[in-house]
């Protein structure tokens, strides 16, 4: 577990880095996270080790947003005047996305050759 | 004894470990009874979870600073578990390779479509301005929306708390809502998940399916660097 928790760290602070080095709108980890595939498919495996902790970690992927989401408490009064307009263009916003989304990846899906 | 418990509360209150292991058990006992109820989406256990803890720091008057030392343990590990996300995109790389193209017009369509419609949504029902650039943003990962938040003068702290909200939607409702729309392909619905609610989306995904949890990681992340350049573009073009 030490060794897997070493190595996404790793990645992360080189992601961080080479956020910062090169200026670019993508946060360190997402950077880390493309590199571990890349390195991953160079040594064409995933250890066990990594495999097990990837799990675990994300098995409770949600559980990691709680902390910053009891940060509403910071705005309920924001909230109380505009909940339901706020409510309704999130929920509309957020569903239409995702409808969206889906059409035009199975519409392009389709128009691809499958090789 | 009455003195003795409120010392001892006003020195627990102080620390981190009393706001960090509240936070796990709350979460704990939220997962159980959303398990125990056959997984009833109204009792998500984040949307829960979150609620019980407002209720507990208003009960205590403690301030969120306060409660943020401790929990912030918690909100470290979403660093190296995105990092994490690149072993189920490992495993399904060469599908994602095959289809390249079709992800990357459906990453660009989706992106400006989660800006767009939330600015648009916002605009018809009268919300300030300040509350729409803080919703711009709100379908990627916490850190990068408030970063956008702030550059185009929206408020971060409402940004991430957007952010959370767009996320338990899109966890909450995204999967039913493709499944009534009979959208079958598990990387289709992994995809749009992802990138319409970020994180917790994702978290979603992986429950239905290690291809569609896969597929939404690869959407979060592409869509925080996306949406990161769209929408100080779009909040010009719109005039905000």
């Amino acid at each position: 577990m030490i060794r897997a928790f070493a190595l996404l760290l790793l990645f992360q602070l080189i992601g961080e880095i080479v956020a910062r080095t090169f200026v670019l709108p993508i946060p360190g980890p997402v950077i880390g996270m493309l590199l571990l595939v890349g390195v991953l498919l160079a040594s064409g495996g995933v250890p066990d080790f990594l495999q097990r902790t990837a799990e675990g970690l994300l098995a409770h992927l949600s559980l990691l947003f709680v902390p910053a989401g009891v940060g509403v408490i910071a705005h309920l009064s924001t909230l109380q005047g505009a909940w339901l307009a706020l409510l309704i263009t999130l929920i509309g916003s957020t569903l239409i996305t995702i409808v969206i989304t889906a059409l035009v990846l199975r519409l392009f899906i389709g128009q691809t050759p499958r090789a | 004894m009455q003195e003795n418990i409120t010392d001892i509360w006003v020195y627990l209150a102080q620390t981190p470990l009393l706001w960090l292991t509240l936070t796990l058990l709350v979460y704990l006992a939220a997962d159980w009874l959303y398990q125990r109820a056959g997984r009833l989406p109204l009792l998500n256990p984040v949307l829960l979870a979150i609620v019980v803890l407002v209720l507990v720091l208003m009960g205590t008057r403690t301030p969120y600073d306060t409660y943020f030392a401790g929990a912030q343990f918690v909100h470290f590990l979403l660093g190296p578990a995105t990092v994490a996300l690149a072993i189920p995109l490992y495993t399904y790389y060469a599908r994602l390779k095959k289809m390249l193209l079709p992800l990357v017009g459906a990453l660009l369509i989706g992106s400006a479509t989660g800006v767009l419609s939330a600015v648009w949504i916002g605009q018809a029902l009268d919300l300030p301005r300040a509350v729409l650039l803080s919703l711009a943003p709100k379908s990627i990962t916490t850190p990068i929306a408030m970063g956008i938040s702030e550059q185009v003068g929206g408020i971060p702290s409402l940004t991430a708390v957007l952010v959370i909200l767009t996320g338990m939607i899109g966890a909450l409702l995204g999967n039913e809502l493709l499944t009534l729309l009979r959208f079958g392909d598990n990387s289709v619905r992994g995809f749009a998940i992802g990138l319409a609610s970020h994180g917790l989306g994702t978290a979603r995904a992986l429950q239905i399916h290690a291809e569609a949890g896969a597929f939404a990681g690869l959407a979060m992340g592409l869509n925080g660097a996306t949406t990161a350049i769209l929408v100080p573009l779009l909040v010009q073009w719109l005039g905000l």
